[in-house]
C-alpha cells in the first residue's frame, strides 16, 4: 500500500461546508502547502478547528482563508494573532467558538480515542460553562464538554513512510499527533517521504492507521529560509551584536 | 524604569530554585531574563516544551523550535518536548508549581479577567488560549498588572467587570505600584512603592485591602 498523493488530490476531498482541523501553533508545524493549495482552490463555508490562530501578523498560514472568506466558523483556543480573523470576526463573517486550550485537545482526543465526553473542572463559573451539562463529583464542579471530530484533518510532520507512519521533528508536534486521530480522513504534509522501514518504529508519532494521504510539502531547507525570514521581520530574531 | 519593567523585575523574585513555572502571553514571557543565575527554574511552554532557554542567535535558530507566541526559542540540557495533551496535562493536572499571568483586571476576591475583551453582544476577543487551564491547575497563580490603565482608573477592583478567566483562583497580585496577596479575607498589603504613602495607594485602588503595618516591607526590585 502506498498513500503518497498529490497535493491536488487530497485538496480535491476537501469540499463546501466542510468541518476541517489544521495541525499547528501559530504556524509551527502547520501544513503550510495544504492551507495555500485550500486558499487557492478556494472552498467555502469551511469550519475549522484549530488550537490557535495564525502566526501573528496575519498574511500567512492560516491567514488567506479568513481573507477570502472561506471559514464560516472557527473553533479555537486563542484568535487574536490572525488580523484576518479579527476583521471578519467584526464584520459578521465568521463566528468563533472558544474553548480553553486544555479542553480543546481533550476533545479532540476525545474524538478520536471513542469517549462519549470530556469531564473537566476548566471553565467552571466563567462564559465557557453556558448552556453545558453541569456535574458533582466528589464535591467538585464539572462541565461535560463533548468529542470534536472533523471529515479531514491537514496534519504537519517532518518524515513520512510511504505507509503513513509520521516522524515529527522538535516542537513542531504540539497538536498534530491528536488531530490525525480525529478525523474521517487525514493528510499529513511531510518536509520528507522516504521508504517503508526508514523510520525507527520507536520515533513513530503517528501510527500509519490514522493516515490516509501522505504529500509532500517544503523540504527541511526550505522551510528553515522561509522562517528565518518570517523571524526577522516580525523582530523575533536580530542578527548577532558586534 | 517604567512601569513594565518595575513589575516585571519584581515579580522575577517570586520564583524558587527548582519550581515549574509557566510564564503568559505578553509582559510576563519577559520574567526569564531577570531570574537570579542561582536558580535554576523549569520554565514550561503551553506548545510542548519543559526546560527551553534563551532566544537564539541569528543562524542557529530552527524553525521547528518556537515558544507559545511563536518566536524561536532554544533548549536546555534536560529538556523535553510533548504534544498539546500532554502539555495540558502538567498544566491542568497540577504539575506547574507558578504561573504569572497578565491581567485586565483583578478584584478583592481573587478573580481575574485577562481573556475577553467583548465588542458585540456576545462576542469577545482575543481568546483564553491556555489561561483557564493555568488559572485552574497552578499551584500559585500571580497576577500581573499596571496599577491603573491610562486615564488613571484602578484596575485593582472590587469587582470584575469583565467576563472571568478564573474565580478565586489568584494568590498574588503584583503592580508598579503594590504587591497584594489574597487571603480569605481579602486582599493584604505586602510591599508598598518607596515614593507612596498608604492613603495614595487607597486613592488609586478601587479594591479594599488590609494593611499590617509591622509586615508591610518597601517595594522590592531585586536582580
Amino acid at each position: 500500500m502506498n498513500k503518497v498523493r498529490s497535493l491536488d488530490d487530497v485538496i480535491n476531498q476537501v469540499k463546501d461546508g466542510m468541518t476541517i482541523m489544521i495541525g499547528g501553533f501559530l504556524g509551527v508545524g502547520s501544513p503550510l502547502q495544504c492551507l495555500e493549495k485550500l486558499s487557492e482552490k478556494n472552498v467555502k463555508d469551511l469550519t475549522v478547528i484549530a488550537i490557535v490562530n495564525s502566526y501573528p501578523g496575519g498574511n500567512f498560514d492560516l491567514a488567506p482563508l479568513f481573507k477570502q472568506k472561506q471559514i464560516r466558523k472557527f473553533i479555537t483556543a486563542h484568535s487574536g494573532t490572525c488580523p484576518e480573523a479579527i476583521q471578519a470576526y467584526k464584520n459578521g463573517e465568521v463566528e468563533i467558538e472558544y474553548y480553553p486550550m486544555g479542553t480543546l485537545i481533550e476533545k479532540i482526543r476525545a474524538g478520536g480515542a471513542g469517549l462519549g465526553a470530556v469531564v473537566t473542572p476548566i471553565g467552571v463559573d466563567t462564559l465557557v460553562e453556558k448552556g453545558k451539562e453541569k456535574i458533582t463529583i466528589d464535591g467538585k464542579p464539572y462541565l461535560i464538554e463533548l468529542p470534536l471530530r472533523a471529515d479531514i484533518a491537514f496534519i504537519k510532520g517532518f518524515r513520512a513512510d510511504t505507509l503513513g507512519n509520521i516522524q515529527y521533528r522538535g516542537i513542531a508536534i504540539n497538536s498534530n499527533p491528536v488531530m490525525a486521530s480525529a478525523a474521517d480522513y487525514t493528510v499529513a504534509e511531510v518536509n520528507e517521504i522516504v521508504e517503508l522501514g526508514s523510520i525507527d518504529p520507536e520515533r513513530v508519532g503517528t501510527p500509519c492507521i490514522f493516515v490516509n494521504a501522505v504529500v509532500e510539502g517544503y523540504p527541511i531547507a526550505e522551510q528553515q529560509a522561509l522562517y528565518r525570514e518570517l523571524w526577522i521581520k516580525s523582530g523575533y530574531l536580530h542578527p548577532k551584536a558586534e | 524604569m517604567d512601569a513594565r519593567e518595575r513589575i516585571v523585575r519584581r515579580t522575577a523574585l517570586e520564583l524558587q530554585d527548582g519550581e515549574v513555572v509557566n510564564l503568559g502571553f505578553g509582559m510576563p514571557v519577559g520574567i526569564a531574563n531577570y531570574i537570579s543565575p542561582e536558580k535554576a527554574i523549569i520554565f514550561q511552554t503551553e506548545n510542548g516544551a519543559l526546560m527551553f532557554g534563551p532566544t537564539p542567535e541569528l543562524g542557529s535558530e530552527d524553525s521547528d523550535f518556537a515558544n507559545a507566541a511563536s518566536q524561536p526559542i532554544t533548549l536546555l540540557p534536560g529538556s523535553s518536548i510533548f504534544d498539546i495533551a500532554t502539555s495540558f496535562a502538567i498544566i491542568r493536572g497540577g504539575h506547574v508549581d507558578v504561573t504569572i499571568l497578565g491581567a485586565l483586571e483583578v478584584d478583592q476576591s481573587g478573580n481575574i479577567a485577562n481573556w475577553a475583551i467583548p465588542f458585540d453582544e456576545v462576542k469577545y476577543l482575543p481568546g483564553m488560549g491556555g489561561a483557564m487551564d493555568l488559572v485552574g491547575g497552578a499551584k500559585k497563580v500571580i497576577a500581573i498588572l499596571k496599577h491603573c490603565d491610562k486615564n488613571g482608573n484602578s484596575k485593582i477592583l472590587q469587582s470584575c467587570t469583565l467576563p472571568l478567566t478564573g474565580k478565586g483562583v489568584v494568590d498574588t497580585i503584583i503592580t508598579d505600584q503594590a504587591v497584594f496577596s489574597v487571603t480569605e479575607n481579602g486582599l493584604e498589603l505586602e510591599e508598598i512603592a518607596p515614593d507612596l504613602t498608604v492613603e495614595a495607594l487607597q486613592m488609586v485602588t478601587d479594591a479594599s485591602f488590609t494593611i499590617n503595618p509591622n509586615k508591610v516591607r518597601e517595594y522590592q526590585m531585586g536582580f
